[in-house]
C-alpha cells in the first residue's frame, strides 16, 4: 500500500512542476510591460517601478527567476499581495477553510442526497419516482451555478427572509477563530444561536454549490445500483435468504459505490470552479472569491498563488480519491 | 434471400439492415427526450441565427422613457417589450435573441478550435507512442490539473476579457478531453487488423491516422463534442458573469445576468430571463448529447 501511494506520488511530480511553471509564467506572459499592467491606475515614478522590477526579480534571466521561485515556494513563500502588502501566504490561511468548510458541506449534501436519491430510484426502475429523480438530475446537472444561486436568493433571502444573504455569520456574533471552521468555532465560542447563525449563511451557499454534485452522483448510483443489482452475488445473497435491506445495502450499494467515488473524485474540480461562483454570488470570503477581487484588482502575486493553490488542492484530492480507491478495490494496487 | 432471386434485385430492399444514417436517427429518435430536446435547441439556434430579423429592436438602445418595465403578462407590463426590459431600458427579448447568437458562437467556435486540434494531439499520441506521447500526455496531464473554468480565468487573466479571448480560454480548457478520447479511441484500434491491413498495403501514416483510424473513433468523439459544447455555454456565462468575459454592452446571457443582480428585489424578470434560456439551452444540449450517445454508441448505453 505504502508503495502504491509512493508511486503515485512520483507520478505527480512533473505535473507539480507543470503547475508552478503556469504559475509563474502567468505573470511573465502578460503582454506589455507587467508592473505598469499590475499597477493600472495606480502610476507609478520611474524610481518606484525600477524597485519594483528588482523587488520582483524581473530584471533577472527567466530560468534564475524561475529557481528563485520554486526556492521561494519550497519555504512556503507565496509573495507578497499589491494591494494589501500582506504575505499572500498568510492571506490564504485565514480563507482556505472556508473554501474547505463550503465544499465539504456541499459534498455531504450531495452525496447523502444524492446516494438516497440514486439508490431508491435504481431499486424502483422506470418508476414515476425514478423518472422524477433522473429528470431533476438532468436538470440539475445543466444549471447555470450562479443563476442557481441569484434565485434560491431571490426566494428565500428576499423573498421570505429565511437565509441571509451573504458572509458566514451575523455580525452580531464576535467568534473567534480557532479552527478556522465557523461551524466549529460557532459551537466552541458557546454563543447562544452563534451556531445556528452559522448553519444559516451556509444552508444556501453549500445546496447550490453541491447541486450538480448531487445530480451526478445520483445519476451515477443509479446506473451502478442496476448493474450490481443483476450480478450473481446477488442473487446467492436474496438465494441464502438475507434480509432485503442487507442484500441492497451490504451485498447492493457497498459495490456500487466503486464507480461512485471516481466520480465524486472528478467533481472535485467542478466544486472548485462551483466554488469561484458560488463565493461571489454569497460574498463567501473563500479562495474563490479572494482570487475573482484579487484579478479584478491586477493583484496578480495574488491570483498567482490562488492558481497554484486551486492546482495543488485539486490534485491532492485526486491523489486521495485514488488512494481510497486503492483501499476500496485491492485490484487496482496491483494493477498501476 | 431465396436463391431463385435474379441478381439485379433492387439491393436496398434486398438488405435487412438500414442504412448508417437511418439506423442512427431510429437510435436517437427511440429516445423520446433526446427529440424534444433537438426541436427545442433547433429553435433556440433558429431564433438566434434569424436574431436580426426577429428582435423588435437593437440590443443595445435604450429607452429612457422604460427603465426596467415589467414583461407583458405582469399587470405593469406593455406589450411594447414583451419581455420587459432591463436597468438601462434595453428591450429583454432583443438582447436574449442576439445574446443567443453570441452565446451559442462562442460555444461552437470553441468546439471547433479544440476538436480539431485536441483530436490532432491525441492521433498524433497514438501513433509515434515512443517519441511524441510522453510529452503530449504530460501536457494534457498539467492542463487537467486545473478545472476548466479555473483554467479559463487564467488565460483570461493573461490575455485579459473579451469575446476572441473567451473563446481561447474556452478552447485550450477543453482541449484536454478530445486528446486523450482521441488517444484512448486510437489505441484501441490500431492493432486491429483493418489498420495493419491498410499499413501493408502501403498507406501513409497521415492516411492511416485520417481515413482509416479517425472514422473509427468519431462516435466518443461526437458525444463529448455535444457536451463540450453545453459546457462552454455555462462557462461563457459564467466567465461573463464574473465579468471576466463578453463585455458590455455586447448582450451575452451570462452577461446579463451579472449586471442583473442588483435588481433582484426589484425586477425579478432581468434575473430570471436570461438565466432560464441558458438552462433550457444547456439542458437540450445535454438530452441532444444523451441521444446521440445511446445511437452513436450503444455500449455506453447501459451507463445512463
Amino acid at each position: 500500500m505504502l508503495g502504491f501511494i509512493l508511486k503515485r506520488l512520483v507520478g505527480l511530480l512533473p505535473t507539480l512542476l507543470g503547475i508552478t511553471l503556469v504559475a509563474f509564467g502567468l505573470i511573465r506572459l502578460i503582454p506589455g510591460d507587467p508592473i505598469e499592467v499590475m499597477m493600472g491606475e495606480r502610476r507609478l515614478d520611474a524610481d518606484a517601478h525600477a524597485e519594483l522590477v528588482k523587488r520582483m526579480g524581473l530584471d533577472q534571466p527567466l530560468h534564475v527567476q524561475y529557481l528563485d521561485y520554486v526556492v521561494k515556494l519550497a519555504h512556503g513563500d507565496l509573495g507578497q499581495s499589491l494591494v494589501s502588502r500582506e504575505p499572500v501566504s498568510r492571506e490564504f490561511a485565514a480563507l482556505f477553510p472556508a473554501t474547505v468548510e463550503l465544499a465539504m458541506v456541499a459534498l455531504l449534501l450531495a452525496l447523502a442526497l444524492g446516494l438516497a436519491l440514486g439508490m431508491t430510484a435504481g431499486l424502483k426502475r422506470g418508476s414515476l419516482f425514478d423518472q422524477g429523480v433522473m429528470g431533476l438530475a438532468t436538470v440539475g446537472y445543466s444549471m447555470p451555478v450562479f443563476w442557481w444561486g441569484l434565485i434560491l436568493i431571490m426566494y428565500f433571502s428576499v423573498g421570505l427572509s429565511w437565509t441571509p444573504v451573504s458572509g458566514r455569520i451575523a455580525i452580531e456574533y464576535d467568534i473567534q477563530r480557532i479552527t478556522g471552521f465557523m461551524l466549529i468555532d460557532s459551537l466552541l465560542s458557546g454563543e447562544e444561536g452563534a451556531f445556528a447563525s452559522a448553519c444559516r449563511h451556509l444552508a444556501l451557499p453549500a445546496l447550490v454549490l453541491g447541486t450538480s454534485t448531487m445530480a451526478v452522483v445520483a445519476r451515477m448510483t443509479r446506473s451502478s445500483m442496476l448493474e450490481v443489482l443483476r450480478e450473481d452475488y446477488i442473487r446467492t445473497a436474496r438465494a441464502k435468504g438475507l434480509s432485503p435491506a442487507r442484500v441492497v445495502i451490504v451485498h447492493g450499494l457497498r459495490n456500487a459505490l466503486i464507480p461512485v467515488l471516481t466520480v465524486v473524485g472528478m467533481q472535485t474540480g467542478s466544486l472548485l470552479a462551483g466554488a469561484v461562483l458560488t463565493e461571489t454570488i454569497f460574498s463567501w470570503p473563500g479562495i474563490g472569491k479572494w482570487l475573482i477581487d484579487s484579478i479584478s484588482r491586477r493583484d496578480y502575486p495574488v491570483v498567482q498563488a490562488g492558481i497554484l493553490i486551486s492546482a495543488c488542492t485539486f490534485i491532492a484530492v485526486n491523489l486521495l480519491v485514488d488512494i481510497l480507491y486503492g483501499v476500496v478495490n485491492p485490484r487496482i494496487r496491483s494493477h498501476r | 434471400m431465396s436463391v431463385h432471386q435474379p441478381p439485379a434485385a433492387d439491393a436496398s430492399t434486398a438488405l435487412p439492415y438500414p442504412s448508417p444514417l437511418a439506423e442512427f436517427w431510429q437510435g436517437f429518435a427511440a429516445n423520446r427526450g433526446a427529440l424534444a430536446a433537438l426541436i427545442v435547441f433547433a429553435s433556440i439556434a433558429l431564433a438566434s441565427i434569424l436574431a436580426p430579423l426577429l428582435a423588435p429592436y437593437d440590443p443595445t438602445q435604450q429607452f429612457r422613457d422604460a427603465l426596467l418595465t415589467p414583461p407583458c403578462w405582469s399587470a405593469e407590463g406593455s406589450t411594447r417589450f414583451l419581455l420587459g426590459t432591463d436597468e438601462l431600458g434595453r428591450d429583454m427579448l432583443s438582447r436574449l435573441l442576439h445574446g443567443g447568437r453570441v452565446s451559442l458562437g462562442i460555444g461552437l467556435a470553441s468546439v471547433l478550435m479544440s476538436m480539431l486540434p485536441g483530436v490532432l494531439l491525441g492521433l498524433l499520441a497514438a501513433f509515434f507512442q515512443r517519441s511524441l506521447s510522453p510529452a503530449i500526455m504530460r501536457v494534457m496531464d498539467i492542463m487537467l490539473a486545473l478545472p476548466g473554468l479555473l483554467l479559463a480565468i487564467c488565460v483570461i487573466t493573461v490575455l485579459g476579457p473579451g469575446l476572441v479571448n473567451t473563446v481561447i480560454a474556452i478552447a485550450i480548457g477543453a482541449l484536454p478531453g478530445y486528446t486523450r478520447l482521441t488517444r484512448a479511441a486510437a489505441l484501441a484500434e490500431i492493432n486491429k487488423e483493418y489498420v495493419i491491413a491498410s499499413r501493408v498495403a502501403g498507406a501513409s501514416t497521415a492516411r492511416l491516422m485520417f481515413s482509416t483510424v479517425l472514422p473509427n473513433c468519431m462516435a466518443p468523439l461526437i458525444v463529448n463534442a455535444t457536451l463540450a459544447f453545453s459546457s462552454a455555454i455555462l462557462e461563457t456565462a459564467g466567465l461573463g458573469f464574473l465579468g471576466l468575459g463578453v463585455q458590455a454592452p455586447t448582450p451575452e446571457w451570462g452577461t446579463m445576468l451579472s449586471a442583473a443582480r442588483d435588481y433582484i428585489q426589484r425586477a425579478s424578470w432581468v434575473v430570471t430571463l436570461p438565466g432560464l434560456t441558458i438552462l433550457v439551452t444547456v439542458l437540450a444540449v445535454n438530452l441532444m448529447g444523451d441521444g446521440l450517445r445511446d445511437a452513436l454508441d450503444p455500449k455506453l448505453k447501459k451507463l445512463s
